[in-house]
């Protein structure tokens, strides 16, 4: 039964990945500007946000959906759904939300749903067909938590594009970030300011081998 | 005279008293015959035990995400997560033959090699890498920093 039911599964990816019907996930830590990011391909492209942003960090709780999103870039178009996802993290406090100027009860239901956040973007892993993981370039590369992440994509055998996000900050250095992950394809963007965006783009085609 | 067990039983007691920093071994024979799920559920245990663990060898990617998933699921008011580095013990310059050796020993009884950090976040604040050793930074540390 389990061998047929991968089998069907892995029989409908490939139905659905040849009518357009990709799966992009947007994965990486918290803050590093997923949501950010998803707004702008979803602005640029569909005309309306995906997700609201907060300085405060799990914001995104839920993994959220934009269907048939298609990117224009030197004449070739690629369609996909875009999956936002919360940001994968080995910690959850919810005196961190308070510090940050929460109500107690509200801090605890977002440390609570942040949780929940966490387990739900790791369970969608295996449903991508290709992935964006977004790190914040002012920050160390080294952590668990991104070698987890891109570890565990690089098992499935999930295409990975790393994009190394706030290169308007004084402190960014994507160069640390491509020192990290040799083997993969970093491009420095800032989503917010919109810095090399279209380079970002155009990198989705070779992502998604389009 | 005291059995091992009793002098365990007196460490402990001793560490709880004084609010000792425990750290607690885990060889790779301990876990290498464990699945996935029994590894998780018994280096999570330990570390619920405000205890670090220095394990040897390192987990697979799909065990550490089994890890944060579990670790997820555990978070409540006290128990706020955990730190996880790995250190790598293995020489960079080994010979082309070594390498492959390494490879296939790895394969054949899985990675022993190096050894993973484990700890609750409530204990250690951060963790940082030099990358040749580990810097293990307890709130304590932290507070007297402060002063």
């Amino acid at each position: 039964m389990g061998l047929f039911s991968n089998f069907l599964k892995k029989f409908l990816k490939a139905l659905f990945a040849k009518k357009g019907q990709i799966k992009l996930g947007i994965y990486g830590p918290p803050n590093g500007g997923k949501t950010t990011l998803a707004n702008k391909i979803t602005m640029d492209w569909l005309g309306e946000e995906m997700g609201s942003v907060s300085p405060i960090a799990h914001e995104t709780r839920e993994v959220q959906i934009k269907e048939q999103i298609t990117v224009k870039s030197k004449g070739k178009e690629l369609t996909f759904n875009l999956v936002d996802t919360p940001g994968i993290a080995t910690k959850i406090d919810f005196e961190e939300f308070i510090k940050a100027g929460l109500e107690e009860k509200e801090a605890k239901t977002r440390a609570k749903e942040a949780t929940k956040g966490v387990i739900d973007a790791i369970k969608w892993l295996d449903d991508m067909d290709a992935v964006v993981v977004v790190l914040d370039s002012t920050k160390d590369p080294y952590s668990q938590v991104n070698i987890t992440i891109i570890g565990n994509l690089e098992a499935r055998k999930i295409p990975v594009l790393i994009v190394a996000n706030k290169v308007d900050l004084k402190k960014s250095d994507v160069k640390k970030v491509q020192a990290a992950f040799p083997q993969y394809d970093v491009i420095g963007i800032s989503a917010k300011m919109g810095t090399n965006v279209d380079a970002f783009y155009e990198s989705l085609f070779k992502l998604t081998n389009r | 005279m005291s059995s091992h067990k009793d002098l365990i039983k007196i460490f402990k007691k001793e560490a709880e008293e004084k609010k000792m920093l425990t750290l607690q071994f885990v060889p790779y024979s301990e876990v290498s015959d464990l699945n996935s799920e029994r590894k998780v559920q018994k280096l999570l245990k330990i570390v619920k035990e405000e205890k670090i663990v220095l394990l040897e060898g390192k987990l697979h990617s799909n065990e550490k995400s089994d890890l944060i998933r579990k670790t997820m699921e555990e978070i409540d008011d006290k128990f706020k997560g955990i730190e996880i580095e790995e250190l790598q013990t293995e020489s960079k310059d080994k010979a082309i033959f070594e390498k492959l050796k390494t490879i296939f020993i790895n394969f054949i009884l899985g990675s022993r090699k190096g050894l993973t950090i484990i700890g609750p976040a409530t204990i250690i604040k951060e963790i940082k890498k030099d990358p040749d050793k580990i810097q293990l930074f307890t709130e304590e540390i932290k507070r007297k920093k402060k002063k």
